[in-house]
């Protein structure tokens, strides 16, 4: 997994390439947690990211809890195989999806 | 059939998936389905490596198989650790909203929603667990 951040006035861009599992959400969580500081709001782009399980669901239901009490975070470029993941565990509903 | 013993660390968890990912490719298994399998096998083998020795360490087995027609995959993890059965946690409610959302649970349900049937069983001292899928996109 690799992260490319950039940042708008404001709102940091998180570009995701590879995959979200056991062993790299760990590193995805913590990029995020030194990144709350400088930002407002926080956009995830999807295009590249190939799977995600568990481990990487709960880094993006804390990110959402963050973001939540910031300027929000919204996911762009999610695939179908990604969306079906989010549909079945009811993460459609509770993250911001464009 | 495929069969692989290992030690049951996270570590160990893409050892696991290119077996997995071996048989299913062999068996020419569509893309889809072969996502939710790697992710219903990681979600399993991690569970595993964090609750049946915990602190110690102790070994998984993982076997794989593809069978009938329609094909389907068996996949059957065996462990020695303490009996745990993970069909007999709850369901998170998944209609909760970000803030009522409890972290844990999510890994077992995304299996329960995705694999055809799994099958758990303690058997002379060993947590057998089988997830069955069909391999053809219905």
């Amino acid at each position: 997994m690799d992260i490319r951040k950039t940042t708008d006035s404001g709102t940091l861009s998180a570009a995701i390439t590879g995959r979200i599992d056991t062993t790299t959400a760990p590193a995805l969580e913590a990029e995020l947690k030194n990144s709350y500081d400088g930002c407002e709001a926080l956009v995830l782009d999807f295009a590249d990211v190939e799977y995600i399980s568990s481990a990487g669901l709960r880094v993006l239901l804390s990110a959402q809890k963050v973001m939540t009490q910031k300027g929000g975070m919204k996911l762009i470029n999610v695939s179908g195989d990604i969306m079906e993941i989010f549909e079945v565990t009811g993460f459609s509903d509770i993250l911001t999806i464009e | 059939m495929k069969e692989l013993e290992l030690e049951a660390l996270n570590d160990n968890l893409p050892q696991v998936l290119a077996l997995v990912d071996e048989v299913l490719e062999a068996a020419h298994c569509p893309g889809k389905i072969q996502f939710q399998i790697d992710i219903a096998v990681e979600e399993i083998f991690v569970n595993i490596a964090h609750y049946a020795y915990k602190p110690d360490v102790g070994t998984a087995t993982v076997r794989v198989e593809v069978m009938g027609e329609p094909p389907a995959v068996d996949i059957t993890f065996i462990d020695s650790g303490v009996p745990y059965d993970p069909l007999a946690k709850a369901d998170p409610d998944v209609t909760l909203s970000a803030e009522q959302r409890q972290i844990g649970g999510l890994g077992i349900f995304m299996v329960k929603k995705t694999m055809d049937d799994i099958k758990y069983e303690y058997i002379d001292g060993h947590n057998i667990l089988t997830l069955k899928k069909g391999l053809v996109v219905e």
